[in-house]
């Protein structure tokens, strides 16, 4: 038994570590988006939920890029769909389309839209107006539970985006319905667009209102895939929806922008761009 | 009227087990509670909240379910940035029913009477809208809209059991109906307003031809535009604002395939109010004698 206890603790550790160098590799890519896309991309805050929707896609959920349309997959909601240079790295990624199409991101006739559409594969609903990730979550959530299927909702919306009525509408849904086979992860990088969250309409604290509706609710790093894997786990435990409170920076990774809303939306020049690569191929 | 799209509610959920259907606290004005007393687990009152409703309808219909939704008209338009953004974009398969419509919830006042919707629903790309007559044909409506593939949305108005159109007269998605064939002036209406046209035809004696068309969009064109050929002169009817309704959707058609002159009747640009049904529609000249009245007034031009 302790022979397998310790095989598994090491495969454990080998597979974090493959992760880690997979979001690597997809910081990498939203870089490069940052600075071929002319118009610019929503850059801080496609950084600040790298590490929680790679997680999702490479260590809980149960999905194939070979299978885009399986019923029974797991199934991931962007809520906050500007940050959508994040999602369509993670899914080039695991497979989903080549990497060649990043070029192509908000230009015309681009399978890769400026904000998540069906017509990429892999994007399982629609967003870019903001607050209406949670309920589509809900739907689904519904549908799961009424053909038996074991599968998974996982939805991400942004701090932010919980100004908008219709999250607080679907908070009160969920745990109505117990659905305990939704999560809702909050991208709690403390800025929206015009200034930080709690100067635009204060959302503390937030935990506490989230579990006053009902939410089993975690805080976690969410910049530490491991913390954020263990959180995911514990909802699964959950006898009705669980959330958790990811707290991240915007623009992490990048130290001009961390923290900051200086990359809100832009475009990166060539020295920009290379200062942050230069950044990130020194990160451990 | 709610009664019947009730039923039929019920029959098309005992074909077919995708069937869902959802409301926000308005289970019973609005008829479904008769599907959630048939199938409870396939029924989801979300409270009163249309905006969650619409995306929990969407979520539904991303994982291969047909989601109904029942609200009264005026209150899914609260939902209608959700609509647009989310279902009408991504051309979900989830059929949204307006009831209450028009100036129907008379006595509630402007707040919940609804002239936009057909004008709000009818500008979304994908987005298929009708507006059923009677009895039959909201029957046959509401299964025509759950059997085609994509977004719909359907206006139910006066809960009256109105049996106007004959017995011949099936409804088909997309297409019109000639009621009542005349040539002297084309008549174009849907909703209840067509059993006030019949009476008014026949009140006046008029040669009028009476169009029913119960599906605004996709629009029967075709027979449109024939039948404007044939009388040179159109009259559109509706119980809706006469901006982007029925009205709105034939003069932008006929204005580029066969001009002629096109009088709208319908409530002109203002809120409604509290008061009688019948009232309510005599005030807005809805009824059979004003429009009449209109016909008459135009057929007399035209000889003059």
């Amino acid at each position: 038994m302790r022979a397998l206890q310790e095989e598994m603790d090491q495969r454990y550790l080998v597979e974090i570590q493959m992760l880690k160098e997979k979001i690597k590799k997809i910081r990498k890519s939203v870089l490069e988006m940052t600075a071929s896309t002319l118009p610019g991309i929503h850059v801080g805050a496609s950084l600040s939920c790298i590490d929680i929707i790679a997680t999702l896609y490479f260590m809980k959920m149960r999905h194939s890029p070979y299978r885009p349309d399986w019923s029974d997959r797991d199934r991931f909601i962007l809520s906050k769909g500007h940050a959508a240079p994040a999602l369509y790295a993670v899914l080039a990624e695991a497979g989903y389309f080549p990497k060649e199409e990043f070029g192509t991101l908000k230009s015309l006739n681009s399978r890769l839209q400026g904000h998540p559409d069906l017509r990429t594969p892999g994007v399982d609903a629609p967003s870019g107006s903001l607050g209406q990730g949670l309920s589509i979550g809900i739907g689904m959530a519904l549908a799961a539970r009424h053909r038996g299927s074991k599968n998974r909702i996982y939805v991400l919306v942004g701090d932010g985006e919980c100004d908008e009525g219709q999250v607080w509408e679907a908070l009160m849904t969920a745990a109505h319905l117990r659905l305990n086979n939704l999560v809702l992860i909050i991208d709690r990088n403390g800025w929206q667009l015009d200034d930080r969250t709690e100067e635009v309409k204060r959302k503390a604290p937030l935990k506490s209102k989230i579990e006053s509706f009902g939410w089993q609710t975690y805080v976690v790093n969410g910049h530490d895939p491991e913390k954020i894997l263990d959180a995911l786990d514990l909802c699964e435990l959950s006898d009705g929806p669980a959330a958790i409170i990811a707290n991240t920076m915007k623009g992490k990774g990048v130290t001009f922008m961390e923290g900051t809303n200086k990359g809100h939306k832009m475009r990166f020049s060539n020295e920009e761009y290379l200062e942050a690569l230069a950044e990130l191929e020194e990160a451990s | 009227m709610r009664a019947i799209f009730g039923d039929t509610l019920v029959s098309l959920g005992e074909e077919n087990h995708t069937l869902m259907a959802l409301t926000a606290d308005v289970a019973k004005p609005t008829g479904v509670s008769k599907f959630a007393e048939a199938y409870p687990s396939r029924f989801f009152n979300v409270g009163i909240s249309e905006q969650d409703m619409i995306g929990i309808a969407a979520g539904l219909a991303l994982s291969g379910d047909i989601p109904v939704v029942a609200v009264f008209a005026p209150f899914l338009m609260r939902a209608w940035e959700q609509i647009r953004s989310t279902i009408a974009r991504a051309n979900l398969n989830v059929k949204m029913v307006g009831t209450h419509a028009g100036l129907s919830a008379s006595d509630e006042g402007g707040s919940h009477q609804s002239l936009e919707d057909v004008c709000l629903m009818r500008v979304l790309p994908n987005m298929t809208v009708v507006v059923p007559g009677d009895r039959q044909e909201i029957a046959e409506a509401t299964r025509a809209i759950v059997q085609m593939k994509g977004p719909a949305y359907m206006r139910l108005g006066r809960d009256e059991s109105l049996k106007f159109l004959e017995g011949d007269c099936v409804f088909r998605l997309g297409k019109a109906a000639t009621v009542a064939d005349g040539h002297d002036i084309t008549v174009f209406s849907n909703g209840a307003m067509t059993s006030e046209v019949l009476d008014a035809v026949k009140a006046t004696k008029l040669s009028a031809k009476v169009v029913h068309v119960p599906t605004v969009k996709p629009l029967d064109e075709e027979a449109i535009v024939a039948a404007a050929r044939e009388t040179g002169l159109v009259v559109c009817v509706e119980e809706h604002s006469v901006i982007g309704g029925l009205g709105g959707a034939i003069a932008e058609l006929l204005s580029s395939e066969y001009p002629v002159p096109i009088t709208r009747v319908g409530v002109k640009d203002v809120f409604g109010e509290s008061g009688p049904q019948r009232d309510l529609l005599r005030k807005h000249g809805l009824v059979a004698e004003s429009i009449g009245d209109v016909m008459m007034n135009i057929v007399g031009r035209k000889a003059a």
